[in-house]
């Protein structure tokens, strides 16, 4: 019966040598490792035998079985890696052809640099306020040191409704007068608030000036708040937006509503300060107005300004949205053309 | 206003590069916008950064001073000239012109006194003086008619001075002039352009802007004088002065000059007149323009004989008021009919000028004037500016009265300004000055501890550094303890009496001189206001970066429309579903499609849509913005609202996918605003039938946050997508009110522990009447599934032959779980069988097969 044992072996191991993929190979373990295979068979006439034969005959058996299965074990792999090595070689695809298009999304980009603003001045404690936009006359003008008929009010074209007293804000800075009232608490707590919002002028609409536009305002309201702070804090700001080593230069000016009033520039992030098309060959960037509160606007905010001091700044969003991207025209922001806000 | 700087160094040396005073004035507040060299070169100056100019720079050995010493005729054209030019060499040069102002002295022999030019040598560069565009040329010998010509003189245009072409440049005699001196040194120039700010005004004048570069340059202030040589009669009782509103007209004084003559003015002061950009006249009005730019005091110039002709005799001259349906024929030749606010002169026949702003036709300087009646007075700046706004009338005048000339002022410009006429024109002036000053301001004076300096800037000022720069500007300063005592000079009308605004009047002033730069950068030390967390800002944003995060693009959108364009969005005979109560409306609107403010966004959105349909199939926007409710005796309420707008195709077309996707319906709108809820952990939401107008009433629904309805979604109403011009494409919009998303946004909410047990998933399919909703089966199987019943996925909806007419079938995906076992199918199928029991007891319905 060994014969046979071996004629087994043999034919298996042959056939086993001629299978080329997992499919021939799972028909060949039926065939001779399978519940009816081969071996099973040889299994199945140990019964057969005499006894003396019996356990020589099982052991040859096990014997057997245990090498087709180690046989088979190896060529399994054997095919695996064939196969592997086959798809790692010819399973190439043209890594060109377009890919799925995504639906992305995207914040405006002026609410982008809103965030951007938002973020680092609550690094410095500065709270967001929001403030009206239809705003009394009094407010908007009066109480910020811009009395009727006021020079500075030329310096804004105001939008007003068919009620005379009321108008469309022209700044965010009425916030002022409401913050303080809000929450200086009759004029007993300090402030740090900023502004954030849209404003309305009604100019003519041109690539570089709009009808509408956002302001950010700062607003710093303490015992002890000196203008050393408001220049630290502009530096750190201009660190932050724009550039860690940005330089920053205050240049007189005049808002009715601080005192001393400053305008700030910060040097050209475009050209290092060389002097450039942007920046008019100036070297500068004028990004925000700022000044100590004045003290008729501490008065009216419920301080008083011989005790309360602060610093009140004002920047324009897309304006430095503008620079940071070299847009040309201001026109883009509200035209909620899907061709430009795609692009941030 | 334009600044030469030969004019300034009249009144203060400057020893530095203009480019760095330049820059000085600017960061002091006197904004030099442009600077503009005449003949001079540009110069580098560390640390200031400007422009390159591409003027024309006058080559010192080649742009000289020549001295015309005679014109000869040219032999073979009469249109050209041989003007005869002295420039230091041993022999005349012979230069060709056909300068209209040298024709006249030709074949006169020789000119006394010569005429001072500007010669050109061979070699030099000029500007083209024939090219539209700037060129530059360079003198090359060449015949001209037959006459060898190497060198010219020059227009103004050739040097870059002017647009001047006519005539060449003819200069007064002047005693120190050499010629074939470097011309630059006698006309090179620089003009400063500076902007001011309202709070300038002392500012605007040569004098202004001096005084402010003495303090800045620490230098002594030269002033001009103001004495005038006065040999005639008295001028009291030639005539006489009636102020009648003294708030508006605080003072007026006046000077005579008789016996002179009305010519054109000399060069010099016709050339710094057009260096900022006026006109000459004549001299008595150019010297009454000079003035007002030299000391910023306008003046006003009338012919005294026409004053006496409708008078009778002395005239008075008068200030007032208008009379009822009173006009006025101004300069401009335009008839003013004036309103109740415009402040007059006028004598005793009517009206003259209106006040500090344009004079009257009748009474100006004309060639036959002989005797001159010089005005200058102060006008309330108020006053002044609600007659340009009436008036719509623009001066130099004006503009200077209607930002405030201190009332100090108006005599020395009356005093100057008789004297320069009188050597002008010639002629007698009248002894003394007539003045009326009924209401002088009172002195300023403020006193400012040294400690509240150092406090307000941060920084250690020494009471002497303050002081000095006070009295740099003029102030008169006493030092009492660590006390200053500042009075302000007397051209200031900017500093208050108010001590504490006066205190930072006076701080400004020394902050500005001393330097910006100057004053460290430190860090807040004053105490922290209390902290809070602010949640509508916070959940604003989780909004819209939920939205982005589905794909969506956030727009802003103009908050100005129309009653018109919002009534589109409504279909015809329907009501309106936009918020009640009537519109912000603008009285100055920039357009009249944009005369009121919005009360919807969906406007906004749709007008969105329109215009970006031309580029884009598929559009997925959003806006969170305000609109604008008006409010009985109250501000408009101003809410925030958040508009969603879906439209095109559900996927964008791909190789792998041509077929064209399904457009985007109210599914996918459903779908955006379920994730929003989910985001903002809101449950308890539910929906109603759509009721909004604006939507198809089928395919609409509105959403419910407890008892209010927050808003509407749906498809567009197909009358109002037609009107959009949108029928085409499906569109699906939302507008949702955000203030009850932050109200209800769960700020904590629990996470339950991750459950370990095995779920137990199956399918079943229910065939019920075609009019059930999913809603109500779906809910019909939630309570019935109970605590185990983990979730309910909706996988097909059929209606077709398979099914009974008027049923349709619903298979739905169920998960069973519970996080304390294993389930049994035994478990399982219990509660199937609960379900499938309480889906025929309260929906008829059946299972399918
Ligand atoms: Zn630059």
């Amino acid at each position: 019966m060994s014969n046979s044992i071996d004629q087994v072996r043999d034919e298996a191991l042959q056939s086993l040598e001629k299978t080329a993929d997992s499919e021939t190979l799972t028909g060949w373990r039926g065939k001779y490792l399978g519940r009816r295979g081969a071996v099973a068979k040889l299994f199945g006439e140990i019964g057969a035998l005499p006894q003396s034969e019996r356990a020589a005959f099982g052991r040859q058996v096990n014997a057997l079985q245990s090498e087709l299965n180690t046989a088979f074990e190896r060529r399994e792999a054997l095919i695996q890696s064939h196969a592997l090595a086959l798809d790692l070689e010819e399973g190439e695809i043209d890594i060109t052809l377009p890919a799925h298009p995504r639906r992305r999304g995207g914040l405006h980009p002026s609410t982008r640099t809103h965030r951007e603003f938002q973020a680092i001045w609550a690094d410095m404690g500065f709270h967001v306020y929001r403030s009206r936009e239809v705003e009394e006359d009094e407010l908007n003008f009066t109480l910020l040191n811009l009395p009727p008929h006021h020079p500075a009010r030329d310096m804004q074209d105001t939008f007003y409704t068919t009620d005379p007293n009321v108008l469309l804000r022209t700044h965010t800075s009425p916030g002022q007068i409401r913050a303080m009232r809000d929450l200086g608490a009759g004029g007993s707590k300090p402030i740090r608030v900023i502004l954030p919002g849209m404003c309305y002028r009604q100019e003519q609409i041109t690539a570089r000036s709009e009808i509408q536009f956002t302001q950010v305002e700062g607003l710093a309201i303490g015992r002890n708040i000196r203008m050393s702070d408001l220049k630290g804090a502009i530096a750190e700001f201009a660190k932050r937006m724009y550039h860690p080593t940005a330089k920053v230069r205050f240049r007189a000016s005049y808002f009715p509503f601080t005192e001393p009033s400053m305008e700030v520039d910060v040097e050209c992030f475009l050209c290092g300060g060389a002097g450039c098309r942007v920046c008019k060959y100036s070297g500068w960037l004028e990004i925000a107005g700022s000044g100590m509160v004045h003290p008729t606007v501490l008065r009216n905010g419920g301080y008083d300004p011989s005790e309360w001091s602060g610093f009140a700044f004002g920047m324009g969003p897309e304006r430095i949205t503008m620079l940071k991207h070299g847009i040309q025209d201001i026109r883009y922001f509200w035209s909620n053309d899907l061709r430009f806000l795609q692009q941030f | 206003m334009l600044v030469p700087i030969s004019w300034l160094r009249e009144y203060v040396d400057i020893d530095v590069p203009v480019e760095w005073l330049a820059e000085r004035l600017t960061v002091a507040g006197l904004e030099v916008a442009h600077i503009k060299y005449i003949g001079l070169p540009q110069r580098e100056v560390p640390g200031v950064q400007m422009p390159r100019s591409d003027h024309l720079v006058w080559d010192r050995d080649k742009l000289l001073l020549g001295r015309i010493v005679e014109v000869k005729a040219h032999p073979r054209a009469d249109r050209l000239v041989l003007a005869m030019v002295d420039y230091g060499a041993a022999e005349l040069e012979q230069c060709v012109t056909g300068a209209t102002n040298l024709i006249g002295y030709k074949d006169q022999g020789e000119i006394n006194p010569p005429i001072w030019s500007a010669f050109a040598m061979e070699g030099a560069t000029v500007w083209d003086g024939h090219s539209e565009k700037p060129k530059r040329i360079t003198l090359k010998g060449k015949e001209l008619r037959g006459i060898y010509n190497k060198s010219m003189v020059c227009s103004e245009k050739e040097l870059g001075i002017s647009d001047e072409h006519e005539g060449v440049i003819v200069m007064d005699h002047d005693d120190n002039y050499v010629p074939g001196a470097p011309l630059a040194d006698a006309l090179g120039d620089v003009v400063l352009d500076i902007e001011f700010t309202p709070n300038l005004a002392r500012c605007f004048s040569m004098i202004g802007v001096a005084r402010e570069a003495a303090a800045l340059l620490d230098v002594e202030m030269r002033y001009p004088s103001f004495d005038f040589l006065a040999e005639g009669e008295p001028i009291v009782g030639q005539v006489d002065i009636d102020i009648r509103e003294p708030e508006l007209n605080p003072r007026f004084t006046l000077t005579l000059l008789r016996d002179t003559e009305v010519k054109p003015s000399p060069f010099w002061l016709q050339h710094r007149l057009k260096l900022i950009g006026q006109r000459p006249r004549n001299n008595i009005v150019d010297v009454t323009n000079y003035l007002t730019f030299e000391l910023g005091t306008p003046l006003h110039a009338f012919d005294y004989d026409k004053l006496v002709e409708r008078a009778g005799g002395a005239p008075t001259i008068i200030t007032r008021l208008p009379e009822q349906g009173e006009t006025l024929e101004t300069l401009d030749d335009i008839v003013r009919d004036l309103g109740a606010e415009t402040i007059l002169v006028a004598d005793t026949a009517g009206a003259l000028s209106l006040g500090g702003v344009i004079g009257g036709g009748e009474t100006e300087i004309s060639e036959s004037t002989r005797n001159v009646l010089l005005e200058a007075a102060a006008w309330n700046n108020i006053g002044i500016r609600k007659t340009i706004k009436e008036q719509r009338v623009y001066t130099e005048a004006s503009a200077r009265f209607s930002r405030g000339v201190h009332p100090s002022q108006p005599v020395l410009g009356c005093q100057r300004g008789i004297e320069l006429m009188r050597r002008l024109g010639g002629g007698t002036v009248a002894a003394g000055v007539l003045d009326r000053y009924p209401l002088p301001p009172e002195s300023v004076t403020v006193d400012l501890p040294i400690q509240r300096v150092n406090r307000l800037l941060g920084m250690e000022v020494t009471l002497e550094t303050a002081a000095d720069v006070l009295r740099r500007l003029e102030f008169a300063v006493a030092l009492e303890g660590d006390v200053i005592r500042a009075t302000a000079p007397d051209h200031r009308l900017d500093i208050s009496s108010d001590q504490v605004v006066g205190q930072a009047d006076l701080l400004e002033e020394i902050a500005r001189i001393i330097g910006y730069d100057k004053i460290p950068n430190s860090i807040m030390a004053d105490e922290m206001p209390p902290q809070w967390e602010n949640t509508s800002v916070i959940i604003e944003e989780r909004i819209r970066d939920i939205l982005v995060a589905q794909g969506l693009y956030e727009v802003i959108s103009y908050r100005f429309t129309s009653r018109e364009s919002e009534t589109m969005l409504v279909p015809t005979g329907a009501a309106s579903s936009l918020p009640e109560g009537d519109y912000v409306e603008i009285a100055n609107p920039a357009a009249s499609e944009r005369d009121v403010l919005r009360k919807t966004l969906l406007i906004n959105m749709l007008e969105s849509a329109v215009s970006n349909a031309r580029y884009q199939t598929s559009q997925q926007l959003f806006e969170a913005g305000k609109v604008y409710l008006q409010r009985r005796d109250q501000l408009p309420e101003e809410p925030l609202h958040l508009g969603i707008l879906l439209t095109g195709p559900r996927h964008d077309s791909w190789w792998q996918d041509s077929d064209a996707a399904a457009a985007m319906d109210f599914y996918d709108l459903k779908g955006v605003i379920e994730s929003l809820l989910a985001g903002l952990h809101i449950d308890g939401y539910r929906y109603q039938r759509g009721s909004h107008s604006s939507f198809h009433p089928g395919r609409s629904a509105d959403l419910y946050l407890g008892r209010e309805c927050i808003g509407s979604f749906g498809e567009l109403h197909p009358e109002v997508a037609a009107r959009f011009k949108l029928a085409d494409a499906k569109v699906v919009c939302a507008e949702l009110q955000v203030a009850p998303l932050i109200q209800h946004h769960q700020r904590l909410h629990a996470i339950p522990s991750l459950p370990t047990t095995p779920a137990v998933l199956e399918d079943i399919a229910l065939v019920v009447s075609a009019d059930r909703t999913a809603g109500e089966v779906e809910a019909v199987i939630r309570q019935a599934g109970g605590r185990l019943l983990k979730d309910v996925r909706l996988f097909d909806v059929y209606t077709g032959d398979q099914i009974p007419p008027g049923k349709k079938s619903l298979a739905y995906s169920l998960t069973y779980q519970d996080e304390n076992r294993t389930l049994t199918d035994k478990n399982a199928a219990k509660i199937r069988k609960k379900i499938i029991g309480a889906a025929r007891h309260r929906l008829q319905a059946e299972l399918r097969a």
